[in-house]
């Protein structure tokens, strides 16, 4: 078959956005899409939807594409994925559907995060059509308005089950609001999506703080079921001397004053500091955000990773990105200590690692190099490295069995040890990505509609 | 959308509210905390709640004019509506452990003091309290604290009403003579930390409301993060109330001051101290 090579998406030139928070990349035209589709070679045993954690038939949706038909082609996308534009921009889509796709077996896979990008953005354009749901009655409480909450209610009210969704923060999103940059997810989009799960009749309820401001005991009384979607939001630090200097702390807290107080807008009443030299610890997609971040707000950015490149969690894109950008790599390097003078962050004290046999993940582990140890400079050290559920929760639900990372206990259904009490995405999984979340509030609200159909 | 319902001025600097807030004061207890936002471009500010009336569904908090957020609370008036109210935060008070409690608080810590003092005379606890500000003006709820306590006592730094002195004078003059099961104490860091060592001294159990900088308030930045008998701790969720004793007060006071720089005169705390 002939060669042809992916057509790539268009970007900002890495000199330009590294000074500013608009979106780095700006998708296809339509001719370029279209150009893209024309490369999905349609298989009949279509490998790429293994990869799909909401299952989304991939090939159908793109045939319309092809066929120059998005309004089909929406409805079909959107019949498996609630939120295709948020997914196209932010799914590690090569280590999901497009590492399936057969054409990496000739040239390189098909864009199909760019194509799934351009359709539910063609959608959210659209004026939506009234859907007639027979309503059956049925009333489910949501807690949490991130993916898995969101995926779980959309699924459910269009099944015609009347939902309440809890958010503990005053903006709606979870994650996509208070974590991910507005130049990697723009902020009107997320409020586009969840707009659309309003014209659904889903009922948005803010400031309130479940297992605080209303027990979960207090939900069942007045709903059917609850679906806990709480994700995971307690940042992790790594227990070494230092950390509770000043200028050290969570990417959660820098992220959620630059992303959800907006603190990097004049505007904002809320103030966020970058150093002039930033150590951000971690690898995974918040850790490339907040290098991507400190950046944008002035601070030169080094990344400190203990593994190889390789090993690197985060998406290929934001790697690529970062790097172009101008953020600087430290890989194989391990911080041990925080040092400081009068209260404040001086830099970081770090051993070289090499990479030995492999570990129960399967990576190789990083093993510390003797007497490698230096003093990497810098006035503010940002911790990326993961997060836990929050125990908010469980602290008030003494009979809601969690693991001992705090995670809580589904079984197949995703049902928790408490009866009607659902639960999916990072507050069972531990931090994880925005599309299985997705199919965690999938999974779960299938098992809902069983119960109660 | 939160409504103010009155305003009531009770010093230059500092303000009773009352909010009609009826989700928040459901399950509220003394010693738990709220974070407000005043508008849309707001920072998320928390303020420990000073009085609570289930039946009206309404919330006091009393607030120091001292920064951005505080400064456009200060505008409002009755009528007005804030952006959002959540809560209730952190964890309730538990002094019902002892009976004979020493209330200790500075400036604008009277705000958490004085919910205490209701409830534990309403339980037919035995409590004293010291209140002390820089001057008389300053004073904060003293008719409410000499109708709830045993013994009130007013100290001044100027001398301009009741002893002129530190809280901490009287405290240890009291200490030399009553046996108290607990002291709890709130104010400006360097006040309770000064508190700690004197009851240190005398081997007094003693309690501290620490008002640490935070964005969410529910175990999501990390920003409050103390260090507390050698262990971290998150004053959202942990806290807000821990034993003084092991308290590292000096990383608090140094973490107090990480947006001073940006803020200028704006301090996000629950108390507006700095």
């Amino acid at each position: 078959m002939e060669k042809l090579n992916r057509i790539l998406q268009n970007e900002q030139p890495a000199e330009v956005r590294r000074s500013n928070f608009e979106e780095v990349c700006s998708g296809y035209t339509l001719e370029q899409v279209t150009a893209e589709a024309n490369r999905c070679l349609g298989c009949k045993n279509p490998q790429c939807m293994k990869g799909c954690p909401v299952g989304v038939n991939i090939p159908r949706f793109i045939t319309e594409v092809k066929n120059g038909n998005l309004d089909k082609a929406s409805v079909y996308l959107k019949m498996d994925n609630n939120l295709p534009s948020i997914c196209g921009r932010v799914c590690p889509q090569e280590q999901q559907c497009e590492k399936y796709c057969v054409r990496n077996k000739i040239d390189e896979a098909v864009c199909i995060g760019g194509i799934e990008r351009f359709v539910g953005d063609y959608a959210l354009a659209q004026k939506s059509k009234k859907l007639d749901v027979e309503k059956n009655g049925r009333r489910v409480a949501i807690v949490g308005s991130g993916p898995a909450g969101l995926s779980c209610a959309s699924e459910l009210a269009r099944a015609g089950f009347e939902v309440t969704v809890f958010e503990a923060f005053h903006k709606l999103g979870g994650v996509l609001s208070y974590g991910i940059p507005e130049f990697r997810l723009p902020k009107r989009l997320v409020k586009a999506e969840i707009s659309k799960f309003e014209e659904l009749g889903v009922k948005f309820e803010l400031d309130t703080v479940i297992g605080k401001t209303i027990y979960v005991e207090e939900l069942l009384e007045e709903y059917d079921a609850v679906f806990l979607g709480t994700g995971a939001g307690l940042p992790k630090f790594m227990n070494i001397s230092g950390e509770n200097l000043n200028g050290v702390c969570s990417a959660n807290e820098y992220l959620t004053r630059v992303n959800l107080m907006g603190a990097y807008l004049e505007n904002s009443d809320t103030p966020v500091v970058t150093g002039k030299k930033v150590v951000v610890v971690g690898a995974g997609n918040v850790a490339m955000d907040t290098c991507r971040t400190a950046l944008r707000l002035g601070g030169e950015v080094h990344l400190v990773y203990r593994r190889s490149r390789e090993e690197m969690p985060a998406r290929n894109a934001e790697i690529l990105h970062a790097e172009e950008e101008g953020i600087n790599f430290n890989l194989l390097t391990n911080p041990v200590e925080i040092v400081g003078e009068n209260g404040k962050v001086t830099g970081v004290k770090c051993v070289k690692m090499e990479l030995g046999e492999p570990d129960e993940s399967g990576r190789r582990r990083p093993v510390e190099i003797k007497g490698s140890e230096f003093i990497l400079d810098c006035d503010q050290v940002i911790m990326a490295l993961g997060t836990s559920p929050n125990p908010l929760i469980k602290k008030s639900l003494d009979s809601l069995e969690c693991s001992n990372r705090g995670t809580i206990i589904i079984n197949e259904n995703g049902e928790t040890s408490i009866e009607n009490v659902f639960a999916g995405g990072d507050a069972v999984t531990g931090s994880a990505t925005v599309i299985k979340a997705m199919g965690a509030g999938k999974l779960a609200s299938k098992s809902i509609i069983e119960r109660f159909k | 959308m939160f409504e103010l319902l009155s305003v009531n001025e009770l010093s230059t600097n500092v303000k009773e509210y009352v909010f009609k807030a009826e989700k928040v004061v459901r399950h509220a207890k003394p010693g738990q905390f709220v974070i407000l936002r005043v508008d849309e471009e707001g920072e998320r500010v928390p303020f420990t709640l000073c009085d609570m009336d289930k039946e009206a569904g309404t919330i006091t908090l009393l607030i120091q004019t001292i920064g951005a957020s505080t400064m456009k609370l200060a505008k409002l008036k009755a009528g007005d509506k804030i952006a959002d109210i959540v809560g209730p935060l952190g964890n309730p008070t538990d002094l019902l452990f002892a009976n004979k409690i020493l209330l200790v608080s500075g400036g604008i810590g009277g705000a958490v003091t004085y919910p205490q003092v209701k409830f534990l005379a309403s339980q037919n606890k035995i409590v004293d309290n010291i209140m002390g500000a820089r001057t008389k003006e300053l004073l904060i709820y003293k008719d409410n604290f000499d109708k709830y306590s045993r013994h009130n006592y007013v100290m001044t730094d100027d001398g301009s009403y009741g002893e002129k002195g530190f809280v901490t004078q009287k405290l240890e003059e009291l200490l030399k003579v009553e046996d108290y099961d607990v002291v709890f104490a709130v104010g400006p860091l360097r006040m309770m930390q000064a508190v700690c060592n004197v009851t240190k001294q005398f081997g007094v159990k003693t309690i501290v409301s620490m008002n640490s900088i935070m964005v969410d308030g529910t175990g999501m930045c990390g920003g409050c993060r103390l260090t507390v008998g050698g262990e971290t701790k998150y004053a959202c969720v942990d806290g807000p109330e821990f034993d003084g004793h092991l308290v590292d007060f000096d990383e608090a006071i140094s973490r107090s001051g990480i947006y001073r720089e940006q803020e200028q005169n704006h301090i996000c705390r629950l108390t507006g101290k700095r």
